[in-house]
């Protein structure tokens, strides 16, 4: 057997490929890396050009044989599982081989790693949909998240149905992703960098509102934190209004202060953004 | 006064009310309305306060002027605090600005009694309708239903909100009678009785007609001071075993009582809350819900109390060696739920694995079974956990001893070497 290593654009449509480079070509790789991810170039490697045809045959294909092989593939494919592509290929590679009944079987090894990364992944959306904090910037909302997996795709749902009417964008800052909605119409697309503009009178306002509920409604007699951080993990808190220093709802005073470095000319970014999204590619509901 | 300082003396007089739920309720986004109601069963947990309780709805008083004198209520008449109380307005404002920002699920809107109960109530629905009609607010709304107050007034706000909630607060008449002079048996339970029938009224109309007006769709749920008189373990689950079965409650929350005033008749003010007995009575509780015990079953013959040190599910199967080993492979889910270490979800599991051919030990845990305490109880195809030894002594203090690191304070015996 050759020791071979594929690697693809990062898209799912070429994680896909690999999968049907691999029939095609009949080896069988040892491990699957993203473009840019390092790796080390131990075995020879080959990169695994994206094709959307031969990516839908195979995902008809493990659709076919089995609706819910093809409902882990897309979800373990947002998860931030270490070497989830060799995972799912073992994965399809069995379900080709034998026959979706093993999927049945919830603690069957080729199965159970993915179906705890999966489980990882909606704890945290879920987690998301409370935790996430939108800030008022001239009447659109916007809000900045740091989860560890693709969460963006699972939120889209839940928060274009509750703030249809609302515009909105959520950012997220591990992948450099963000959603954009207006009403009607959403999309999700790479975003590079963003900041957030510092509130307008009017949010500081209501974030010093909602810390001072926040720090009102403890109980001082029944306090424990580790409780709180068992609900609640630091690592949402760097992005909840409530968990900031009161000092940094303080609006800019005057047209002339200092903005934040990397908000460009204090104007907020959002504004931007959403102008120019009409004319990005692939803008559909 | 301004909003700020209004928001924090009314959500201070606010917070010792346990429940902070937005389940039950499904609604989806209307064109022209603000917000829905999620139709996930867990509903959705906005932050976590520093005393580790959720926070999912903006839970203030619409007043805290009271004609009431409660002892155990820091809002008692005779409590020499500082009064205000929200406009409607200025409330319907805050509750959009702060849902429009993700900061929460809804309104939990409760009330001190100001000048008499439908007076206050009058208040309130003054407020939930504005909310409603003029700001279109679609979103999840609990109101607290003021003993005492007429009818007319509680039907009306059943119609405005999603769950409604009456608080017995005391869990016997004795102790209503002593601490809460200004309040009956009967002014708490007639607007309860009310707020069943109407429920079922409505659920059975909207059979029939597709439109028909909603009541209460989440339900109802009271909440229970524990610690603040004597009732038992006992006495409190009996209490809420009935409310479970003859009023349909959705939730009955438990309080630790916080003791906020020195009185004769009430534990004195360095007394801790009983934080750890409430987390007994929240676990038994949901053995009433999901795991289809009644609460007589949870006590010994003599017993009153639980043994603060066991979980009750484990103090129930330490008494009934009788129904162990359970055979993971083939007894039902009700035999299933009964083990200590297997809940609602991981006996779903076993029973979706365990058509694909016999589960043996090992996998049990992969299916989210709590195998530190499960082990004593399971058998897989005949054998138990390989090297398990224990006699019934040793049953207890490894149970015990699996309990101890999870437990929310440093209780229960110190555990000897020798």
């Amino acid at each position: 057997m050759k020791e071979i290593t594929y690697c693809y654009d990062g898209s799912f449509d070429g994680f896909l490929c690999c999968i049907f480079e691999s029939y095609v070509r009949k080896e069988i790789p040892t491990a699957i890396f993203c473009d840019g991810d390092p790796f080390p170039a131990l075995f020879p490697s080959c990169f695994i050009e994206t094709n959307a045809h031969h990516a839908r045959r195979v995902f008809c294909k493990v659709k076919y044989l089995s609706p819910y092989a093809g409902n882990i593939l897309q979800r373990a494919f947002l998860t931030c599982m270490p070497e989830k592509e060799i995972f799912l290929y073992r994965l399809v590679e069995r379900l080709l081989r034998e026959g979706p009944s093993f999927l049945r079987r919830q603690t069957d090894n080729t199965l159970y790693p993915l179906l705890t990364a999966i489980r990882h992944l909606q704890n945290e959306a879920h987690l998301l949909k409370g935790f996430l904090r939108f800030s008022d910037l001239n009447g659109v909302l916007g809000s900045e998240i740091q989860p560890k997996n693709q969460v963006l795709p699972l939120l889209q749902g839940h928060f274009c149905a509750r703030y249809h009417q609302e515009r909105f964008f959520i950012y997220d800052r591990t992948h450099h992703q963000a959603l954009f909605h207006v009403p009607g119409k959403s999309v999700l697309q790479p975003l590079s960098f963003f900041e957030m503009a510092p509130p307008d009178s009017q949010e500081a306002h209501y974030r010093l509102l909602w810390k001072r509920f926040f720090d009102t409604v403890a109980i001082r007699e029944r306090e424990n934190p580790v409780c709180q951080r068992t609900h609640l993990p630091k690592r949402y808190r760097g992005t909840m209004t409530e968990f900031q220093e009161a000092t940094e709802f303080k609006s800019p005073g005057s047209p002339a202060a200092v903005p934040a470095p990397g908000v460009p000319g204090g104007i907020s970014a959002p504004e931007r953004l959403l102008g120019s999204e009409p004319s990005v590619p692939g803008s559909s509901p | 006064m301004d909003v700020l300082e209004k928001l924090t003396i009314l959500t201070d007089a606010a917070k010792y009310d346990a429940a902070c739920t937005s389940s039950g309720a499904s609604r989806p986004a209307k064109a022209g309305y603000v917000g829905n109601t999620t139709s996930t069963v867990s509903g959705c947990c906005h932050s976590f306060s520093a005393d580790g309780r959720c926070i999912s709805l903006l839970k203030v008083l619409m007043t805290n002027f009271c004609v009431y004198d409660c002892k155990y209520c820091v809002n008692r008449r005779s409590n020499d605090t500082r009064r205000t109380m929200f406009t409607p307005r200025e409330l319907s404002e805050l509750t959009l600005q702060f849902y429009r920002r993700n900061y929460i699920e809804g309104l939990f809107l409760s009330s001190g009694v100001l000048r008499s109960p439908d007076y206050t109530m009058e208040q309130m629905i003054k407020t939930l309708r504005l909310l409603r009609e003029e700001y279109r607010f679609n979103g999840y709304i609990h109101a607290k239903a003021i003993p005492g107050s007429s009818p007319e007034l509680i039907e009306q706000l059943g119609l405005l909100a999603d769950r409604l909630s009456v608080n017995i607060e005391l869990p016997s008449e004795a102790g209503l009678r002593s601490l809460a002079p200004d309040k009956t048996k009967g002014a708490i339970l007639a607007p309860m009785r009310q707020i069943t029938q109407r429920n079922l009224q409505a659920r059975e109309e909207l059979m029939k007609y597709r439109h028909a007006p909603r009541f209460a769709p989440a339900g109802q749920s009271t909440q229970l001071i524990v610690g603040a008189t004597a009732d038992s373990d006992l006495h409190i689950l009996r209490l809420t075993q009935g409310l479970y079965d003859r009023y349909r409650l959705k939730r009955v929350f438990y309080s630790a009582y916080v003791p906020v005033v020195e009185h004769a008749l009430l534990p004195a003010r360095d007394v801790k809350p009983p934080l750890l007995r409430e987390h007994r009575l929240y676990q038994a509780d949901w053995l009433l819900r999901f795991y289809g015990f009644r609460a007589e079953e949870l006590f010994g013959p003599q017993q009153e109390n639980f043994d603060l040190r066991l979980d009750p599910k484990c103090g129930w199967a330490i008494t009934h060696p009788e129904f162990f080993p359970v055979e993971v492979n083939t007894a039902d889910y009700e035999m299933l739920l009964r083990v200590p270490g297997i809940g609602v979800t991981s006996a779903r599991r076993i029973l979706r694995a365990r058509r694909s051919g016999a589960l043996r030990m090992e996998e049990l845990k992969k299916l989210g079974v709590v195998m530190k305490r499960a082990q004593y109880f399971l058998t897989a195809s005949g054998r138990m956990t390989q090297g398990l030894r224990f006699s019934r002594e040793s049953l207890l203090s490894g149970l015990i001893a699996a309990e101890n690191a999870s437990l929310p304070q440093a209780e229960g015996v110190q555990l000897s070497l020798f």
